[in-house]
């Protein structure tokens, strides 16, 4: 144990290495899967992976034009489920967080139990029953038997909750009412406004959750035109195995699926407010 | 914490905004436990004579559980969860707690590169991730074995025998470093700069800052990223089934999802699986519960 409080250059060093070696050990599959993006298909297997190839544009031209498009196809469906549902889903958790923290009603105590339930039961565990309801109601198969499902979080409801707590005042609240705003005015003129960073912050984290669900959309469903890109990719590999042309079809696809949302990632990171995170334990 | 009392009782306001939200959570979360525990009570039986007889879903009570709780293959799913945990668990956590506190710590360089380069895989899909991995594992892709090979080594068995699980964990501990990383950078934060300082003032080193004083107050942080590691790992499925193409060594049935899927979907046996699934939420929840309750002291105490 050193006495020396200041840290010096020797200290430095390492902090530095550690963090550097951690960066690199997280960029070096997608530095892979974008240089075999370029490889032609006999060059998958027979040059070392690091090597650029040269099949980049055939490559692409075969992910395109498979399956009559189906790949852009996968995308658009991605889009739809998380986009759509991510935003009606923050939508509702706002609401419901906002009514839980600033209004004093019959029940609230018995629904912020069930609430937290909910977050702590797995939702995976729930896509059987899910899907018998959806098939009893003919919707499995359907658009609908992947964006309903997603539309209730309840992890999203608790951090509205704790959000719309810390940060819309009662007394801005009880301003307005004096000056006779009815309650639906007020929220859209001072509760939805203030919430907006929570809401962009449970809007990312529903977003990248249903991008990345592979389960619920793979058991909900069979035809291919409505698969979701993991579901896409996941059906190109398994079939891979006896037909390894789709390898590298499943290769390019994965490099291409892997730039929109790293570029996401990058633009939305300024907006986070990740803090409510570890503030929602103490909530 | 404030109650929102300030509101006029009586108004409908908060009936309306909380409405479409308990709508969707009896929809999708109450009836569907509610149906799987129903469920899972039934089966089907043969009534009547030979092969003449029909199949009927009738009331058994709790054979499906006794059955699952009977079947080797469901437990070893579980064993086999448990391994992957012991390895993939500690080390996402470990690894997002020493980023967290180097981000943290001033005399390290390239910091915003490492933090963003680090949170990236997050934004990968597990499934994803998992193909990526795989041709990293894949004997004749792998550009770690061909190293080895080349130092004449031979190659490194990812997708055999044991190596599956380091190889599975990887995949988790890849996924998860940066999201964990981030909760416990920005509860780090949170923790006012006096508190170090005095320390640093008192002579301590930022190794003992940082387990005396940082450590014990992002244990909240901790805690939190605890329970998502482990609800996690409880709901192992995509990345096994990602991999099971490129190896022999992943089963039908390797962990409990994947068992469920197959009762459920390749046997038909819905209220078999419902019965596991029961089985493994109510797990979950009381793992959970656990973890919180032995935490809670602790936790607590660091925050005062």
């Amino acid at each position: 144990m050193t006495t020396r409080p200041l840290p010096h250059q020797r200290a430095r060093l390492l902090p530095t290495l550690v963090l550097l070696v951690g960066a690199l050990y997280c960029l070096v599959p997608v530095a892979w899967v974008a240089v075999a993006a370029t490889k032609a298909s006999g060059e998958l297997f027979s040059t070392f992976t690091f090597a650029p190839g040269t099949g980049l544009l055939d490559n692409l031209r075969d992910l395109f034009s498979y399956g009559d498009g189906r790949y852009l196809l996968w995308a658009a469906n991605s889009a739809l489920y998380a986009v759509v549902g991510s935003a009606a889903s923050t939508l509702i958790s706002t609401l419901a967080g906002y009514a839980m923290a600033k209004y004093d009603f019959r029940g609230r105590t018995v629904l912020f139990y069930a609430i937290l339930a909910g977050v702590l039961v797995p939702g995976m565990t729930l896509a059987i029953p899910q899907y018998l309801i959806m098939s009893e109601t003919n919707l499995v198969g359907s658009y609908w038997s992947v964006l309903l499902p997603g539309l209730i979080s309840p992890f999203g409801i608790y951090l509205a909750r704790v959000y719309a707590l810390s940060s819309v005042p009662d007394a801005t609240l009880e301003a307005a009412r004096i000056d006779g705003a009815s309650e639906y005015r007020i929220l859209g003129a001072i509760g939805l406004p203030m919430m907006l960073p929570g809401m962009v912050t449970i809007f990312m984290l529903q977003f990248v959750g249903t991008w990345n669900n592979f389960l619920l959309p793979y058991i909900m469903l069979s035809d291919e035109s409505r698969f979701p890109i993991t579901v896409g990719l996941y059906t190109l590999l398994a079939k891979g195995s006896s037909e390894p042309a789709l390898y590298g079809i499943a290769i390019v696809g994965a490099a291409v699926s892997v730039i929109p949302l790293i570029a996401l990632l990058l633009f939305l990171q300024r907006f986070w407010r990740l803090d409510l995170l570890s503030g929602g334990l103490k909530g | 914490m404030t109650d929102g009392n300030g509101a006029r009782r009586g108004t409908r306001a908060p009936y309306v905004f909380i409405a479409p939200a308990v709508l969707l959570f009896v929809a999708f979360l109450a009836v569907p436990i509610g149906y799987a525990v129903y469920l899972s009570a039934r089966g089907l039986r043969l009534t009547g004579k030979g092969i003449f007889g029909t199949r009927q879903e009738v009331f058994v009570g709790l054979d499906n559980y006794a059955r699952i709780l009977t079947d080797p293959e469901f437990w070893a799913g579980f064993g086999r969860l448990a391994l992957y945990g012991l390895i993939s668990v500690p080390l996402t956590l470990g690894l997002a707690l020493l980023f967290a506190l180097l981000l943290d710590y001033a005399g390290a360089r390239g910091r915003r590169f490492a933090r963003t380069a680090i949170f990236l895989p997050y934004a990968i899909p597990g499934v994803t991730a998992s193909l990526l991995w795989g041709f990293m594992y894949l004997p004749s892709t792998s550009p770690f074995s061909y190293l080895t090979r080349e130092l004449g080594l031979g190659g490194i068995p990812f997708l055999s025998g044991d190596g599956i699980y380091p190889s599975l964990a990887n995949i988790a501990v890849w996924g998860g470093v940066g999201f964990n990383m981030i909760i416990i950078f920005t509860s780090l934060r949170g923790i006012p700069a006096e508190l170090s300082d005095a320390a640093r003032i008192d002579g301590a080193s930022e190794w003992r800052i940082a387990w005396h004083v940082k450590i014990p107050l992002v244990a909240p942080a901790l805690v939190l990223t605890g329970l998502f590691a482990l609800i996690g790992t409880l709901q192992v499925y995509g990345e096994p089934t990602t991999l099971a193409p490129m190896t022999t060594e992943i089963s039908q049935t390797w962990v409990p999802l994947m068992h469920i899927y197959r009762d459920a979907f390749i046997r038909d046996d819905l209220p078999l699986a419902s019965a596991a699934s029961v089985i493994l939420a109510a797990g979950t929840l009381v793992v959970s519960v656990v973890l919180l309750k032995l935490t809670q002291k602790r936790a607590s105490g660091g925050l005062s």
